[in-house]
């Protein structure tokens, strides 16, 4: 493989890659294709009874019943919402609502997403976090279900990939219902079983942003928590998006469909980076190494502001995350990483996509070393 | 104990510091980090365990500003 840089670690000013893909996949040519169409052919009221409207009901209800098959739900247990945030709102709320006889406190794990801390934060109600391992797994063991209403238990971890044991959870629980935000694995993974609601976003998978997807089992005690709205039903408020739930389902369809061949590539990707990236001097890869999502890995750099070496790869061309405090919207550092004991400066989280190569894969991989080194130097 | 005085400086500044004057102190002394950047709370001893030093724990300055302590020990 060449070298990716000059040198004196001058970027080559014609090379993007993008390395984000668990912040946003870009929008699957089935999607593209879907959304189009609908924009057409579904642009009336899906509750009007006219032909217009019964046009676009009829896509509504294909979307809908795509995205029950790929799921292995019921078509009338699936709601469409405005964002993966709503469905994990709609989901958590409704769960701890419907179950306010049994129990008051919300339950989580310490490496949710934020959407998830902040909505128990709203209630007001108790809220209890449960305590994970270094690899950011959740040690149901030691998880408390006292007065618990609901226990949130993501299906992967959103920064660090590490899979949850989401079946083991709600063996626990028992009678306590499970939500599972599922939005960092959908599509990428079947979903885990035993949950009574989980919530998913389509931009994750390469559907469009605006869409979310919130599934409530039909036997599970669950409660609107947000105002009533007579037009949208079970769950979801105001006129859906259409257009963006057909490509969201066409999305779906497609990336469930080539799976098999993106995972296997995905995983020999990260593989090599977690590879290489360990043998790096002062450098902690974190998350689990085999039992995680496919496609994204973090690690830590001792020593480097996390912008600094965002904004230095973005410079070299290539497009990363990062969970470091000065990087995200608050002055708090990942509670993610912290939780897990792990480094939170220096942080970086790649993402590879649905059309990364191996060799742009070698072209980071020749650059990070380089761009960690002149940081460091700079102190 | 050696103290350090990291008040105001966000990380990576305070584990740099530490990094600098770990080998001031003699194997098995203490330097404290006193830091009122959030973040070091998780790095002090995240840095201990990927150096292969001991951290002994947290502690607060006379203003109550946190004091991280690590001991030497290589």
């Amino acid at each position: 493989m060449p070298p990716a840089v000059a040198s004196g670690g001058d970027p080559d000013p014609t090379r993007r890659v993008y390395l984000d893909s668990a912040s946003g996949e870009s929008l699957h040519p089935a999607a593209r294709q879907a959304f189009a169409a609908a924009l057409d052919a579904a642009y009336a009221d899906p509750r009007r009874l006219h032909h217009a409207g019964r046009s676009a009901r009829l896509v509504l209800d294909n979307a809908r019943a795509a995205t029950a098959e790929v799921f292995g739900v019921r078509a009338d247990e699936v709601t469409f919402t405005a964002s993966g945030t709503e469905a994990v709102h709609r989901g958590l709320l409704g769960l701890h609502r419907g179950s306010a006889r049994h129990g008051r406190t919300l339950v989580h794990t310490a490496v949710e997403h934020s959407a998830v801390l902040h909505a128990a934060a709203w209630t007001g109600s108790p809220v209890r976090s449960a305590p994970v391992d270094p690899t950011g797994r959740v040690r149901v063991a030691d998880l408390d279900l006292s007065d618990a209403s609901v226990v949130a238990c993501q299906s992967a971890n959103h920064e660090v990939g590490t899979v949850q044991p989401v079946a083991a959870v709600a063996e626990r629980a028992g009678e306590v219902p499970v939500f599972v935000d599922a939005c960092a694995s959908a599509g990428r993974l079947p979903l885990p079983e035993g949950w009574a609601a989980l919530a998913a976003s389509a931009h994750k998978w390469g559907g469009p942003p605006g869409v979310g997807v919130l599934v409530v089992r039909r036997r599970a005690r669950w409660r609107d928590a947000f105002p009533e709205d007579e037009r949208a039903g079970h769950g979801a408020s105001g006129f859906e998006n259409v257009p963006g739930i057909l490509a969201a389902a066409a999305a779906l369809q497609a990336v469930v469909g080539e799976r098999a061949e993106q995972t296997a590539r995905q995983r020999a990707q990260v593989d090599r980076i977690r590879q290489v990236v360990g043998g790096l001097p002062d450098v902690d890869v974190v998350g689990d190494p085999t039992d995680r999502l496919p496609h994204l890995v973090t690690f830590s750099c001792l020593y480097v502001d996390g912008e600094a070496l965002v904004t230095e790869l973005d410079r070299l061309g290539f497009e990363v995350a990062s969970g470091s405090a000065c990087t995200a919207s608050s002055l708090e550092p990942s509670h993610v990483l912290a939780a897990m004991g792990a480094l939170t400066h220096g942080n970086v989280r790649v993402s590879v996509a649905r059309e990364t190569t191996d060799e742009e894969v070698e072209q980071f991989l020749a650059v990070l070393p380089l761009a960690i080194e002149r940081l460091r130097a700079q102190v | 104990m050696l103290e350090l005085d990291c008040r105001g400086q966000v990380c990576p500044a305070p584990i740099i510091e530490l990094a600098r004057h770990i080998g001031d102190v003699e194997v098995g002394g203490l330097v404290g980090v006193v830091a009122d950047d959030a973040a070091a709370r998780a790095d002090v001893p995240a840095w201990c365990r990927m150096t292969g030093q001991e951290y002994a724990g947290e502690e607060a300055a006379d203003d109550g500003v946190p004091r991280y302590v690590v001991r030497r020990v290589s």
